[in-house]
């Protein structure tokens, strides 16, 4: 079935369908990793967003159960050269179209997703729509009469129900599945640092990476408030990564701001911008954000340089830092902020993925010392 | 850490003559490598016995000493040039030993130079069989379990291990002779007795025999500061019992979910930073094709083959970059030289698939063994790059010059049933068209994966492009008639030679397979449309601009050129 994907500027590209027939809407961005579509498909820090990626074998290795990064498909839409017809890896369960059909997610296969790397890298991430419906006039006047990304709250969309545990050395995604069942049915422990995370669109590899150095987690909806957030006295506080534009989640940043100086903080991606927002500074959008498993980030404070796991289309403006948080990490390709951490409270963010999946582990690291401050308060 | 000022001039070491076994990716990294340090204003001083060389063009080096590649001539070089420093590892095994000797002989220290980028002691725990299985236990990372046996009564701890199968290697025996596999106690007594008896040493090595494992590799570098990057990892279309330099490789891996990718990742950057590498390292790998099960294989400490094709399969100079760390320079103070505004601290992003195919010398010896297998036989090889596996594979395919321009070979084509089935099972040269024609008579995609342990990915996708043969004959009348006539062809044959096309079938197959004449298909598909692009191989799968000039042809939309 033949498909279309147009952007906001009148770009078309004709292709074919891939996953379910009909049509979609969102900000197109690409993302550059070779591996790990399941994960990119999954994380909620892709709502509202369609995604291309820029290498042009996708589906190899199929999808399979435990890859999963959060309950759903977040993606609006899913952009590929060629998708594969039948996977082949040992975990794997089904092919990616008859996932993303089943999911009722509509793609588009077999356009040149380098031309349309191209066109986003010279004019800046644009709306754009996908159909196997419209003809491209319709689809171009689609776009331009929809609200543009960042004007719908995506966080409280993708953020959990209500608040659960996940307790530690929770691994499996049949033992997350059960967790969020249970809500808080059980009691907290006593023995393991426990976490209190806001999940604004949490990946479950923060969950589990920190389940895995004995955390207990608790994860609470992003409209939780912060005696919430504090009622089961935590020894720490996660902000999760998430969608959207950080400058529209002051409720998020008021809450953050209550909980500053209580307990130690460490932020990830959304977290890293929602802590910049509470010490002073504003965010701005970059022209086409950073998605990939490439970007090598130096922290400052060691002068080691990492190459870490990206997904964010802002960054936080150093400039306006005050009441003593610095910049701690720097992006080495444009020099952007990629972590901050405070002077003197146990309080550090970072705009990359120590969780990962996809990409690089390379900094994990930043769970234990997480972990570490929560022990040692 | 700027580059090191006290090293104003260094000695490069070539790799000498070419041999089976080598292509000229000495001559490629060394003459990167000599590039690279006049660019930070270093005097370069270059010793090497090849006059077939770019390296030893004067333009290349400061001063080029034509002179045999031994301890006598070497010191000779050094003590008329005094360098301050000599960069042995990009010449091969030959540079490596002229410097280690060099250095044991005191000659390095007599004249006040020093070795640099990787020391010699990491090469040497990365070379020295016991050394390496030392470390690597040290840190925690799997080689497959073996043990020396010299007689039958120290088979107790292969057989308590409880590992199976094994394969039974006799020591300094002519083609491994009277080894083989065992799946039980029974043939591994039988197999070792015989063995034993066979080597001139009474010795047999026995090992977890890994058969139908992946073989994947990862070109990894480090700098002084310990940061370390992965370059490019590619997967071998051959199972593991063929010498990678004799497989046919594809980069980056296709089968490899990104946990897959990642845990091999992390392992060679441990396995890197553990061996206190400064520069680039290649590490072999295999995998499980069942499990999260993985085994390290080898290391290579230094530039060599699998990095030459890195480097042109990614577009990042793995050899300048080593030069520069050699020289004291973090990765993070390299400039990538494709965009000039990224620097060389990042990990390439492909947005492309490459194929590689060894080229093998045996069509000039005719009564050579043309069997593969752990022993390298190639004595060069092809690169193609393309927007998918198919078109690489046929654009690399053609590149051999062995008269075969797609799918067919006479030789598999007059193969019987038998002697395909034998060709597919036991590795060789004509295995990639021993398997299409048996694709074409039939035989079932599980069936060739039984009998060659070869991924079921790239079985496929040799199905696909066999089918779409098949396609493109059944279509024959209507395309001989396009090809013929003025107008324009029905919208499915102009969609079967768009595809045909971007599958990258030349247009002299698809005469072939038609009986139209090449020349009119060619003007056929050109009054179409149906013609290629050039797009950049730009390390970065085009996040930022490039300003190198290295083109790949393909059947896509957008022209780069």
């Amino acid at each position: 079935m033949k498909a279309l994907l147009a952007l906001e500027d009148g770009t078309i590209f004709e292709g074919q369908s891939l996953g379910a027939p009909g049509r979609t809407y969102g900000e197109v961005v690409f993302n550059t990793g070779m591996t790990g579509y399941q994960e990119i498909l999954t994380d909620p820090s892709y709502a509202g967003q369609i995604v291309s990626l820029t290498y042009p074998l996708i589906g190899n290795y199929g999808i399979n159960a435990d890859d999963f990064e959060s309950r759903r498909v977040q993606v609006e839409g899913f952009v590929v050269r060629e998708a594969a017809d039948i996977p082949s890896n040992w975990r794997s369960e089904r092919s990616l179209h008859a996932f993303l059909k089943d999911r009722r997610i509509v793609g588009i296969q077999g356009i040149d997703t380098r031309a349309l790397t191209r066109a986003l890298r010279v004019k800046g991430v644009m709306m754009g729509a996908i159909s196997t419906e419209e003809t491209p006039e319709q689809l171009v006047a689609r776009i331009r009469s929809a609200p543009a990304y960042g004007g719908t709250d995506l966080n409280r969309q993708v953020t959990a129900e209500r608040a659960y545990h996940w307790p530690p050395y929770t691994k499996q995604l049949g033992d997350i599945a059960a967790a969020e069942q249970r809500a808080l049915e059980l009691p907290a422990l006593d023995q393991v640092p426990r976490v209190a995370l806001l999940d604004c669109g949490v990946k479950y590899n923060i969950v589990r990476s920190l389940s895995a150095l004995g955390c207990e987690v608790t994860v609470y909806p992003c409209t939780a408030s912060a005696d919430e957030i504090l009622s089961r006295n935590p020894d720490g506080i996660m902000l999760s990564p998430g969608p959207g534009d950080p400058a529209t989640l002051g409720y998020v940043v008021d809450t953050v701001k209550r909980l500053i100086g209580k307990k130690p903080i460490m932020g990830v991606c959304l977290g890293n911008q929602i802590l910049g927002y509470a010490f002073g500074s504003k965010t701005y959008k970059l022209k086409f954000g950073h998605r990939g498993s490439n970007h090598p980030v130096k922290d400052l404070n060691t002068g080691k340089v990492y190459i870490t796991s990206q997904n964010h289309g802002y960054a936080v403006d150093p400039d306006g830092l005050k009441d003593g948080m610095e910049v701690a990490h720097l992006n080495l390709n444009d020099g952007t902020v990629e972590g901050l951490k405070h002077k003197e409270l146990p309080i550090f963010s970072i705009q990359y993925h120590p969780e990962a999946s996809p990409g690089p582990t390379d900094s994990s690291y930043m769970f234990e010392t997480f972990v570490r401050t929560l022990t040692a308060n | 850490m700027p580059r090191d000022a006290s090293i104003k001039k260094v000695l490069v070491i070539g790799s000498g003559p070419i041999i089976i076994g080598q292509a000229a990716e000495f001559d490629y990294a060394g003459t990167q490598a000599c590039r690279a340090l006049r660019e930070e204003g270093i005097s370069v001083v270059l010793i090497n016995s090849n006059p077939a060389t770019i390296m030893t063009d004067t333009e290349i080096a400061d001063r080029v000493y034509i002179e045999p590649l031994n301890v006598e001539f070497a010191e000779r070089v050094i003590a008329r040039e005094r360098p301050d420093g000599i960069l042995p590892t990009l010449g091969g095994q030959t540079g490596l030993n002229l410097a280690t000797q060099l250095a044991e002989a005191g000659i390095v220290d007599k004249y006040g130079a020093r070795l640099l980028g990787t020391p010699l002691k990491s090469i040497r725990k990365a070379e020295d069989r016991h050394e390496f299985r030392e470390l690597m236990r040290e840190i925690g990372e799997p080689v497959p379990e073996s043990w020396i046996v010299e007689e039958e009564s120290q088979l107790d701890e292969p057989l308590k291990s409880g590992i199976w199968p094994l394969i039974v290697r006799p020591a300094y025996t002519l083609g491994g002779t009277g080894g083989g596999i065992a799946y039980n106690e029974a043939e591994l007594r039988e197999i070792t007795r015989r063995g034993l008896s066979l080597s001139m040493h009474h010795q047999v090595m026995i090992e977890r025999y890994l058969a139908g494992w992946k073989e994947v590799e990862y070109e990894v570098m480090r700098d002084a500061n310990d940061t370390a990057i992965t370059v490019c990892n590619m997967e071998n279309f051959d199972p593991m019992g063929v010498h990678t330099g004799d497989s046919i490789v594809i980069a980056p891996s296709q089968t490899l979910s990104d946990k897959e990718y990642q845990m091999l990742r992390t392992a060679s950057l441990k396995i890197i930073r553990a061996l206190g590498i400064e520069g680039g390292c290649n590490v072999q790998l295999s995998l499980s094709p069942h499990s999260f099960d993985y085994y390290v294989i080898e290391v290579n400490p230094r530039v060599s083959r699998s990095s030459a094709l890195a480097s042109k399969a990614t577009g990042y100079p793995i050899a300048r970059v080593a030069a520069k760390i050699a020289v004291g320079l973090h990765l993070e103070e390299i400039d990538n030289a494709v965009t000039r505004k990224t620097l060389a601290c990042f990990e390439p992003a492909l947005d492309y698939c490459v194929v590689k195919i060894p080229r093998w010398p045996f069509d000039k010896f005719n009564v050579a063994d043309r069997r593969i297998s752990t022993q390298m036989k190639a004595t060069g090889e092809v690169m193609a790059i393309d927007r998918a596996f198919e078109p690489a594979l046929h654009k690399a395919i053609r590149s051999l010059e062995v008269g075969i321009y797609g799918l067919q070979s006479k030789a598999s084509s007059k193969m019987s049933d038998v002697e395909i089935e034998e060709a597919i099972r036991i590795p060789n040269d004509e295995r990639l068209w021993a398997i299409t024609e048996a694709l074409r008579r039939g035989v079932m995609v599980e069936e060739i994966h039984s009998l060659s342990a070869i991924d079921p990915w790239f079985l496929r996708k040799l199905k696909g492009m066999v089918e779409l043969e098949t396609e493109i004959k059944s279509q024959s009348s209507a395309i001989l008639a396009a090809s013929e006539a003025e107008e324009t062809p029905p919208a499915d044959v102009v969609s079967l030679l768009t595809r045909a096309k971007r599958a990258g079938f030349p247009d002299r197959s698809l005469s072939d397979l038609t009986g139209a004449v090449e020349l009119q298909i060619r003007k056929l598909r050109k009054r179409l449309g149906i013609v290629p692009v050039y797009k950049i191989v730009d390390t970065c799968a085009a996040e930022f601009e490039a300003e190198t000039p290295y083109f790949y042809s393909c059947y896509d939309s957008e022209n780069e050129q």
